[in-house]
């Protein structure tokens, strides 16, 4: 016993005091790095904030002038000249006409392109294919605008007169441009949706006696179809915000009209032209754009929302 | 301990064996008839929509490269913007948008990779702050970016920053455009990394700062820069914000960073001409877009042949 406690005192004195496992530091420069990646990260709120606050001032100075039923609901547009009248229909309908023309072209290419790449282009055609659309999707908007101001205008109003009716403004030809700038965003989403759907799904359908096309639009197309619809909302509000190819196809004539054939003035059309110039801060003027900007930005938002939880839901089912 | 049981192999049972497989695979590969009707109509505009869709980029191209070719030539480059055609080139825009591109770079690297950064390795995700950062960048990445172009306006070259119609402001406003495609894309790179680097790191007794700077970040450097590299090419070619901010078109000397002289940026130039009535300058804005197009493809073959060279498999 006494040997062994000997022993036990001799360790005990060899020995440091028992370490902790705790840093020997408090550490105070990963608390700083972590506060000033924190801070990178909320600049991006605070963007979102500056946008609200900055349109929304302005808006509510408007509305202290303009009457909201008035502006909501008015089918007379002209903001800047001597007897001003501020009903924004006129190019808020400007705006769901290009819109509505763009998806007509781009929803059902988009659909079929994404049912080709998903369903039934080999690997190698895949590969090829794919990015090949997606580089139309990084073509800036203002050359697709030329696009349509210089070469698809007088194309499509030689071979059908009534969608140009005021050459070489159309809102029909804005739309189809709109469309095609439109269509990667649909066939890359609905694509990644329906590869998303499992093989043993395709695999019961085909030992049932399916045929290739009735898998593809009966068991794959449903089954991927939040992802789709979320493609289409997206694709509509990037179709409802472009600016560079109506400010070039569509004119600049506020018409309360959906034939595509009339040049009109959309939302953003009208920001991008009044703001322009050396407007001054205060007059009404300035407040209108940030309150047609307030009802883009709502438009907007809305789909964006709903589009993310649809995104979000078809991910939730396979994963 | 025979061999396999001999095959009976006369000429009645070699018929009858391929008549049943013949029963048998046309029995079951049978059709009516009008499902490979319908099949190969739906396969023919399956194909129609893939060519239209490479029938318009196609043409978009060839278009600007036909109607522009008169106007290409070292000029160009030279020449100031002008209100004469002949006199008219890209030089001030050009320079324009090298410095806005500049701005932008030096402002979203930093930001954009420290978000990224704070999401990926420190947020708690059952925080609802942190959820809310991160639906605020998804919903942030689909404003349009006309929306930008007022804030800018009303936030930074007036407003609180009250920078004035300078370069800086044009940067700032393109940079908070891209930041969410930075974020996004940062944050997929630094995913990518397997978390057994980084246990592997702490293990040995790195902090998680160490961790972060000497084992993630080198590992996932290529995606960031390809996420880098395809915002500015978005930024290079956005115009809309841009017309709000500032970017004046008739500039006749080279800009400068945060000179209030006005400044010019490529894509509002070629805007700018694309307006004008003469046939010349529908000319020159054609082959400004050739220019802008050659950069950008230049730029997303740079980033696809980054990510091809240094993309790793864990």
């Amino acid at each position: 016993m006494q040997a062994r406690d000997a022993i036990g005192a001799s360790g005990a004195i060899g020995t440091s005091p028992p370490r902790s496992l705790e840093a020997p530091s408090r550490r105070y420069g990963e608390k700083a790095i972590q506060g000033l990646l924190a801070l990178c990260a909320i600049v991006s709120v605070a963007t979102t904030t500056a946008i609200v606050v900055s349109l929304l001032i302005p808006t509510l100075s408007f509305f202290s002038e303009v009457p909201v039923g008035d502006f909501l609901f008015g089918t007379d547009w002209a903001p800047t000249f001597a007897p001003a009248s501020f009903g924004v229909l006129p190019v808020v309908v400007g705006t769901l006409s290009t819109t509505l023309w763009g998806m007509l072209v781009a929803v059902p290419v988009g659909l079929l392109s994404a049912i080709y790449l998903s369903e039934y282009a080999r690997p190698g055609v895949r590969r090829v294919v794919k990015p090949v659309i997606e580089v139309l999707a990084g073509i800036p908007t203002v050359a697709i605008g030329i696009f349509a101001l210089i070469a698809l205008s007088p194309a499509i109003g030689k071979v059908l007169p009534f969608m140009v009716k005021v050459p070489p403004f159309s809102a029909g030809v804005a739309g189809i441009a709109i469309g095609l700038m439109i269509v990667p965003i649909i066939a890359s989403i609905s694509d990644d949706a329906m590869r998303a759907v499992p093989g043993g799904l395709r695999e019961a359908a085909y030992a049932l006696g399916a045929t290739r096309m009735k898998v593809a639009t009966r068991v794959v197309f449903p089954a991927a179809i939040s992802g789709v619809v979320a493609s289409v909302v997206l694709a509509t509000s990037r179709a409802i915000g472009e600016t560079m190819v109506v400010l070039l196809a569509a004119g600049a004539s506020p018409n309360l009209s959906l034939d595509p054939g009339s040049s009109v003035q959309t939302m953003t059309a009208f920001i991008g032209t009044t703001a322009t110039g050396d407007i001054a801060t205060g007059t009404i003027t300035y407040d209108t754009i940030f309150a047609v900007g307030t009802l883009l930005f709502a438009m907007t938002l809305v789909m964006n929302v709903v589009a993310i939880r649809l995104v979000r839901r078809y991910r939730e089912v396979y994963e | 301990m025979t061999g396999p049981p001999e095959r009976p192999s006369t000429e009645r049972t070699r018929l009858a064996t391929a008549g049943a497989r013949a029963a048998t695979a046309g029995s079951l590969s049978r059709q009516p008839g009008g499902d490979v009707v319908k099949g190969n109509i739906f396969f023919a505009l399956l194909l129609l929509a893939i060519a239209v869709v490479l029938f318009g980029l196609a043409a978009i191209i060839v278009q600007a490269a036909i109607n522009g070719a008169p106007a290409l030539s070292f000029d160009l480059f030279t020449n100031p913007s002008s209100s004469l055609p002949e006199r008219a080139g890209f030089r001030t825009a050009l320079i324009g948008t090298l410095y806005l591109i500049l701005g932008v770079v030096l402002l979203v690297v930093p930001i954009g990779v420290g978000a990224a950064i704070y999401l990926e390795e420190y947020a708690d995700r059952t925080r609802w702050w942190n959820r809310l950062i991160e639906l605020n960048i998804q919903n942030l990445a689909g404003v349009p970016s006309i929306i930008f172009g007022i804030l800018g306006l009303a936030f930074i070259v007036r407003g609180p920053l009250d920078l004035g119609f300078i370069v800086a402001a044009g940067s700032l406003t393109l940079a908070l455009l891209v930041l969410p495609t930075v974020i996004l894309a940062a944050r997929e790179a630094i995913r990518a990394v397997p978390p057994s680097i980084r246990e592997g790191s702490l293990a040995l007794g790195a902090t998680q700062w160490q961790t972060i700077r000497r084992q993630v970040l080198p590992a996932s450097i290529p995606g960031i820069a390809t996420g880098v590299i395809l915002a500015v090419s978005r930024a290079i070619g956005e115009t809309a914000p841009l017309l709000l901010v500032g970017a004046t078109t008739f500039v006749t000397f080279n800009p400068t960073f945060l000179g209030d002289d006005g400044y010019s940026a490529l894509p509002v130039l070629i805007f700018n001409y694309a307006t004008r009535p003469q046939d010349e300058f529908q000319t020159l804005a054609s082959a400004g877009v050739i220019v802008m197009l050659v950069v950008l493809l230049a730029i997303n073959a740079f980033a696809v042949w980054l990510r091809n060279r240094y993309e790793r498999q864990w």
